[in-house]
C-alpha cells in the first residue's frame, strides 16, 4: 500500500493524480493504479466533504451517549452494536474501555428529535441497561480539522 | 548638520523594498516573495513559551545563553552530523542567525579585510561585512553548475587581505545544494589559504534528495569554522528570532563580547521556545518538510511546464527559475507579472549578479495558492 499517497490524500482528496504523481516524482499511471488498489481493498473507504454545518445556517444537534450494555455469549457486543448502528440518526459507535460500554454519537435536527430518539429507540434495544446523554454544545474541532475563522497568512509579502 | 555615516550611506539599500510598496496598492496578490514559512510555530513550542511566560521566566539569561539549550544544540548537531562543541565556551545563542552573522564579521574582519561571497545569496552577507569594515568580494555561481562553489573561482579571487569565505547551502535564493566533495574542495583551499569559514546552514533541516553536509564536519573545517544556524525554516520560527553559532573558543569569546554590550542575551522566552523545539518537535519539523518537498516537485515541475526553465532545488523552499527566455529582465518580470496578474515574485538580481535573469519563487505556500500562481503565470507568458 502506498502510505504517502494516502497522506497525501487523507488531507485533501481533491488533488489530481497528475499533481500527486509531481508530488510524489511517481508516474501518474503509478498514482491511479496505487488508488486504486487502495479504493478496491477498501483502504480508501469514501472521499467526502467536511462542512460547518452551522456556518452554512443549517445547524445540527449532536449528542455523545454512554450506552452500558450487557455482553452477549458468543458475539460480546457486536449484536448490541448492529441493533445500535444501524439506525440512520447514529453517526457513530465505538466500544470503549471504562465505566461504560458503547459510545454512540447521534445526530438529529433538533434536541427533542435526539432525545426521542434515545428514549424510544436506543434506552429500550434489548440488552441496553442504561444511557448517558451529552449533547454538543460548540464544535472546536472535529477529526483534525479546527472550526473557526481560517486562519489568514500574516506574513509580510516580501521578505529577504 | 554634520554628515551621517559613510560606511552605512555607502551600503545600498535592499532591492525588495520597492516591491513591497507596489504590492501594498493591490489587492488579491499570491505572494511567492515571502522568506519564511506558511506554518505557525508548532503549538507544542507555542505552550512551552505560554507556560514559561505563566511561571515567570521573564529574566535575562547568561550572555551566552541558557546552557541547557546549548546543550542541547550541541547534542542535536552530533547525532546529526557528528560534531561537537563545546557548550559552554563554543557556543553563542544569538538574536536569529542575522545577530550571529554581523557579530562573527565583527569578531573576524578588521578594517580591508577582504570576504569571498559566493553569489546569488541572501542579501544580508554584504551588508554586514560592509558595517564591519571589512569588504565583499563575490564569488559568481551559475545555474548550468547547480550554483556550486568552485575552487578556481576562489583562487582567482584570493589576495593577501582574503580572510574569510561565507557559505550558505542549502542557498536563499536558489534552493542550491553542494555535495561532499565539492564542499571538501572548497574547505580545502580555505585550509590552504588560512581563511576562516562561515557556514549560515539555517535550512540545514530542508535538503530533500540528499543527506545535508554540515561544513565543520569536513576534514579540517572546525578549527577554522563558524557554524550559523537557528530555528527560523526548520521549526516555523522566524518571528522568535532565535539563532546561535557554533566556533572554537577564542572566536566564541569574541563574538560574545559584542554580543554582551549590544544584545546582552536573546530573549529568555525565544530561548525556551528553541529548547522546546529541539527536545519535542522533530516530528513537527519531519511534517513539514515532507509537505515542502511535495510542494516543491509540484511547483519545480509546473514551471518547466511552463517553459521557465529551473533544475529542481535540492534544498531550502524557494525554486529559481530562468526567465532569459521572455526577453524581460528580472525586474521587468517581476514587475509586470505582478501588476498583471498579481503574482509576487523576486527578481533574482537582488541577490547578486549571479541572479540575473532569474526570479526567486517560494513555494512555502498552499498547494492551492501554488496551483493557481502556476495558471496566472502561464496566462501572463502567453500574452508576451
Amino acid at each position: 500500500m502506498d502510505l504517502e499517497i494516502l497522506r497525501i490524500l487523507e488531507r485533501d482528496a481533491r488533488l489530481s493524480a497528475a499533481q500527486i504523481a509531481a508530488m510524489t516524482g511517481r508516474s501518474e499511471a503509478q498514482v491511479n493504479a496505487a488508488i486504486a488498489a487502495a479504493e478496491s481493498t477498501g483502504v480508501i473507504r469514501s472521499y467526502r466533504t467536511r462542512i460547518d454545518w452551522e456556518k452554512a445556517g443549517a445547524g445540527r444537534v449532536y449528542a455523545f451517549i454512554d450506552v452500558a450494555a450487557q455482553p452477549e455469549r458468543g458475539t460480546g457486543y457486536d449484536r448490541i452494536a448492529e441493533r445500535i448502528y444501524r439506525y440512520p440518526e447514529v453517526h457513530s459507535v465505538y466500544l470503549v474501555s471504562g465505566s461504560q460500554d458503547l459510545r454512540v454519537i447521534v445526530e438529529g435536527k433538533t434536541m427533542q428529535e435526539v432525545a426521542n430518539f434515545v428514549a424510544e429507540k436506543l434506552a429500550t434495544i434489548d440488552g441496553v441497561r442504561g444511557t448517558a446523554t451529552h449533547f454538543l454544545l460548540k464544535k472546536y474541532k472535529d477529526d483534525g480539522d479546527i472550526f473557526g475563522d481560517a486562519p489568514t497568512d500574516e506574513r509580510l509579502a516580501v521578505t529577504p | 548638520m554634520k554628515s551621517l555615516s559613510q560606511i552605512v550611506g555607502n551600503t545600498p539599500a535592499s532591492g525588495i523594498r520597492r516591491f513591497f510598496d507596489l504590492v501594498a496598492e493591490l489587492d488579491d496578490v499570491i505572494s511567492l516573495g515571502v522568506g519564511e514559512p506558511d506554518y505557525v510555530t508548532p503549538w507544542r513550542i507555542r505552550e512551552a513559551a505560554i507556560y514559561s511566560l505563566e511561571k515567570g521566566r521573564t529574566t535575562y539569561t547568561s550572555n551566552y545563553g541558557l546552557l541547557e539549550l546549548r546543550e542541547a544544540i550541541v547534542a542535536k548537531h552530533i547525532e546529526r552530523y557528528g560534531t561537537g562543541w563545546n557548550p559552554r565556551t563554543e557556543v553563542l545563542v544569538t538574536v536569529g542567525v542575522s545577530e550571529a552573522l554581523d557579530t562573527a564579521f565583527r569578531a573576524i574582519l578588521n578594517p580591508g579585510d577582504e570576504v569571498l561571497i559566493p553569489e546569488p545569496c541572501y542579501v544580508s552577507y554584504a551588508p554586514c561585512v560592509m558595517f564591519a569594515g571589512g569588504v565583499p568580494v563575490p564569488i559568481p555561481t551559475r545555474a548550468s553548475a547547480d550554483f556550486a562553489t568552485h575552487p578556481e573561482a576562489i583562487a582567482e579571487r584570493i589576495t593577501e587581505k582574503t580572510k574569510a569565505i561565507l557559505l550558505s547551502y542549502p542557498t536563499n535564493p536558489t534552493g542550491a545544494v553542494m555535495s561532499r566533495e565539492g564542499l571538501q574542495k572548497v574547505v580545502d583551499m580555505a585550509v590552504e589559504h588560512d581563511l576562516y569559514i562561515l557556514s549560515d546552514e539555517i535550512y540545514d533541516r530542508l535538503c530533500y534528495d540528499s543527506e545535508h553536509v554540515s561544513v565543520p564536519a569536513l576534514d579540517g573545517a572546525k578549527d577554522r569554522t563558524i557554524l550559523l544556524n537557528g530555528f527560523s525554516k526548520a521549526y516555523a520560527m522566524t518571528g522568535w528570532r532565535i539563532g546561535y553559532a557554533c566556533a572554537p573558543a577564542p572566536i566564541i569569546e569574541m563574538m560574545m563580547k559584542i554580543h554582551q554590550y549590544t544584545m546582552l542575551c536573546a530573549p529568555i522566552t525565544a530561548q525556551i521556545a528553541a529548547l522546546e523545539a529541539l527536545k519535542n518537535a522533530e516530528q513537527d519539523a519531519a511534517e513539514m518538510v515532507a509537505d515542502y518537498d511535495r510542494r516543491r516537485r509540484l511547483f519545480v515541475k509546473g514551471l518547466n511546464e511552463l517553459g521557465l526553465e529551473c533544475r529542481m532545488p535540492g534544498g531550502a523552499f524557494y525554486a529559481f527559475p530562468s526567465i532569459e527566455k521572455t526577453g524581460l529582465t528580472s525586474e521587468e518580470f517581476a514587475e509586470r507579472l505582478l501588476k498583471e496578474e498579481r503574482v509576487l515574485v523576486v527578481p533574482g538580481d537582488v541577490f547578486g549578479d549571479g541572479g540575473i535573469g532569474h526570479v526567486r519563487c517560494c513555494y512555502a505556500t498552499a498547494t492551492n495558492k501554488l496551483t493557481e500562481a502556476l495558471e496566472r503565470m502561464g496566462r501572463f507568458l502567453s500574452k508576451l
